[in-house]
């Protein structure tokens, strides 16, 4: 597997840029995955991820669509509670590549 | 995560036969499963030395218990029938994505080994040794091939590639070839319950969401049980229902069909996925496994009837398969399955799919809507492979084609079909089905999408259809990704529950 130098760090990611080991995640390697999706990220982004975070903490699993976005309906206001809102922060969609920015597993099945 | 560059296809008034380009997908190699993933399936993850004699083994145990797999190996003529017929030939234009090609690659290896003939004069029969560069081709070729069977329906014979497909991917995978995406969700449905790995605490959390969402928007307190003992109806449907837009919105519709039926209900935390990928990979072990998950569920949970959901080849397992599986439906011959057929009520078809459920209550005058909630809607119908092909609804025949379509039509006004061959029986595939619903292989469901993309773009410009409704969780996913690259807006794709879902009056 592909070995990558973060911070000074040696970390390992997965043939799809994932981290293989979770507790590798930090702030700069946050920064290198967006960099790598060509991601700018701001505190919009940020917000975000640290949701997903939270919840991965939790539950083990990122947090549905729907759960996400009504999460972040509550905390930056209802017309950022939906999907288009989190599309444009992360184009190839906030379950994948939101995922990887944010240092979870792929989710897996039929999404 | 980006998609490498690759050239999408122009739209066109009709799909054209392509000139053919050798090896134009070549390149296309799915990751590979790792040591962790195949060894959870009793796989190994490398190639040995002595791959060769494992896979003609392998090949020969298939041959001896599938005797559709030897017939398909020894009736093609070369007619040349199957040749346009599949969509990723169609889009890719690589004459190894024919269908007759695709089954040669096996085919040309079972002559050498499996025939007198070809054991003995090789040369004459177009037989040869399998190499490493064939069982290359069997990778990359086998994972450009999603099961759909279309072209089966146009074959003389009724060879059902997707048999040869699915014989081919069980030979990699006991090779140690086999495909991360797939083997990763045959391993995860079985240690958590769900092809997403959702455990049972997020599932939790998000029904209750949605409870507090539905009741926001109708004021009609809709429950979504889970793990209910002695509830009438067990729904089991795709994991994606709970995680992903659009499935989530056809799942609020199955709960408000339940809502406005009066009936009681529930989800079950241990078959939370209604998906089998072991059909996919073709290993019947694996495929029973999962399967009674389902059993187990309705057996401790007492349950009367099980409504399948919104998923295309959860339906043709459940529909053709599960009676034989797992005793859902007669034909199940151990204590368990016995045990389940007494314990479900006989006077209601088990399974039954959803899309049944709901038109026969319509049928009954039990549900009422408002179809003009609908009306900036102008929906089409993508029928999904498995269910097309592989299943049935209803007591008549063509029942999966009616009634998906008569439940759209009782809820909304504007329908129109897409052109004939490209629906019902013909149907095109969504383009990412079989397994191959994951990003390494974008570029092969980007082109493998176009003739679908075709008959959607020749109702959008001449009808303003808007909305492309299916029942099916991978058709969902794959639109909802592909749909842009051809320039159409990905929410156009939905749910049949979706459009019940919006016009159905609750009270």
């Amino acid at each position: 597997m592909p070995m990558v130098t973060i911070a000074g760090k040696e970390i390992e990611l997965d043939e799809e840029g994932f981290l293989t080991n979770l507790a590798d995640w930090s702030r700069d390697v946050a920064d290198y995955m967006a960099a790598e999706e060509k991601v700018e990220m701001t505190d919009a982004h940020w917000e975000v991820i640290d949701f997903l975070r939270e919840y991965y903490d939790e539950y083990q699993i990122a947090p549905a669509v729907r759960v996400l976005t009504k999460a972040i309906g509550k905390k930056l206001g209802p017309d950022k509670g939906n999907n288009k809102y989190l599309y444009e922060l992360f184009p190839y969609g906030p379950a994948k590549q939101a995922c990887k920015i944010g240092g979870l597993p792929k989710p897996t099945g039929c999404i | 995560m980006a998609a490498p560059k690759f050239e999408v296809p122009t739209l066109t008034e009709f799909t054209a036969v392509p000139k053919i380009q050798e090896g134009s997908m070549a390149h296309m190699k799915s990751f590979v499963a790792n040591e962790k993933v195949q060894s959870f399936l009793g796989y190994p993850w490398e190639l040995g030395e002595d791959w060769k004699e494992r896979a003609i083994d392998r090949m020969g145990d298939l041959l001896g218990k599938y005797r559709s797999l030897r017939v398909f190996m020894d009736a093609c003529v070369h007619c040349g029938a199957c040749t346009d017929k599949c969509h990723y030939f169609l889009g890719t234009a690589d004459p190894k994505n024919m269908p007759v090609a695709r089954q040669e690659l096996m085919r040309k290896v079972y002559r050498r080994y499996f025939t007198l003939p070809g054991k003995m004069a090789p040369w004459l029969v177009g037989a040869e040794d399998l190499t490493q560069e064939t069982l290359d081709d069997w990778y990359n070729y086998y994972h450009q091939c999603s099961e759909c069977r279309r072209c089966s329906v146009y074959c003389p014979y009724g060879i059902d590639t997707a048999e040869i497909t699915m014989a081919g991917r069980e030979i990699l995978n006991y090779v140690g070839m086999g495909q991360k995406y797939s083997n990763e969700i045959v391993g995860k449905v079985q240690k958590i319950g769900n092809n997403l790995g959702l455990p049972g605490p997020a599932l939790e959390d998000t029904l209750a969401g949605l409870e507090e969402d539905v009741l926001d928007a109708t004021g009609v307190a809709v429950k979504f049980p889970i793990d209910v003992e002695g509830a009438e109806i067990m729904l089991v449907t795709p994991s994606a229902d709970f995680f992903s837009e659009p499935h989530v919105e056809s799942l609020i519709g199955y709960a408000k069909v339940f809502h406005a039926a009066g009936v009681s209900w529930t989800l079950s935390s241990k078959a939370s996925e209604a998906g089998n990928f072991g059909l996919f990979v073709a290993n019947y072990d694996t495929m029973r496994t999962v399967a009674n998950r389902i059993r187990d569920a309705a057996l401790e949970l007492g349950v009367k009837r099980i409504v399948v959901g919104e998923c295309g080849h959860a339906w043709r397992v459940a529909y053709s398969f599960w009676n034989t599986l797992n005793g859902v439906g007669y034909g199940g011959d151990d204590p368990y399955a016995k045990q389940l057929q007494q314990q479900l009520d006989s006077r209601y078809p088990q399974p039954q799919h959803i899309c049944e459920y709901t038109w026969d209550l319509i049928q009954q005058g039990a549900l009422e809507f408002d179809k003009s909630l609908n009306d900036d809607r102008v929906i089409t119908m993508h029928d999904s492979c498995n269910v097309a092909r592989g299943s049935r609804m209803g007591n008549e025949a063509g029942g999966q084609f009616t009634i998906p379509r008569n439940i759209i039509k009782a809820v909304a006004n504007n329908f129109h079909d897409m052109a004939s061959e490209t629906i019902g029986e013909g149907t095109f595939c969504c383009g990412g089905g079989g397994g191959l619903l994951t990003d390494d292989l974008m570029e092969v469901r980007v082109k493998g999408a176009l003739p679908r993309m075709n008959a959607l773009n020749n109702v959008v410009q001449g009808e303003q259809v808007n909305f492309m409704a299916t029942i099916c969780a991978i058709c969902k996913a794959q639109f909802t990704k592909v749909l842009p690259y051809y320039g159409f807006d990905m929410s156009m794709v939905g749910g049949v529950h979706q459009l019940v879902s919006t016009a159905i009056k609750l009270d």
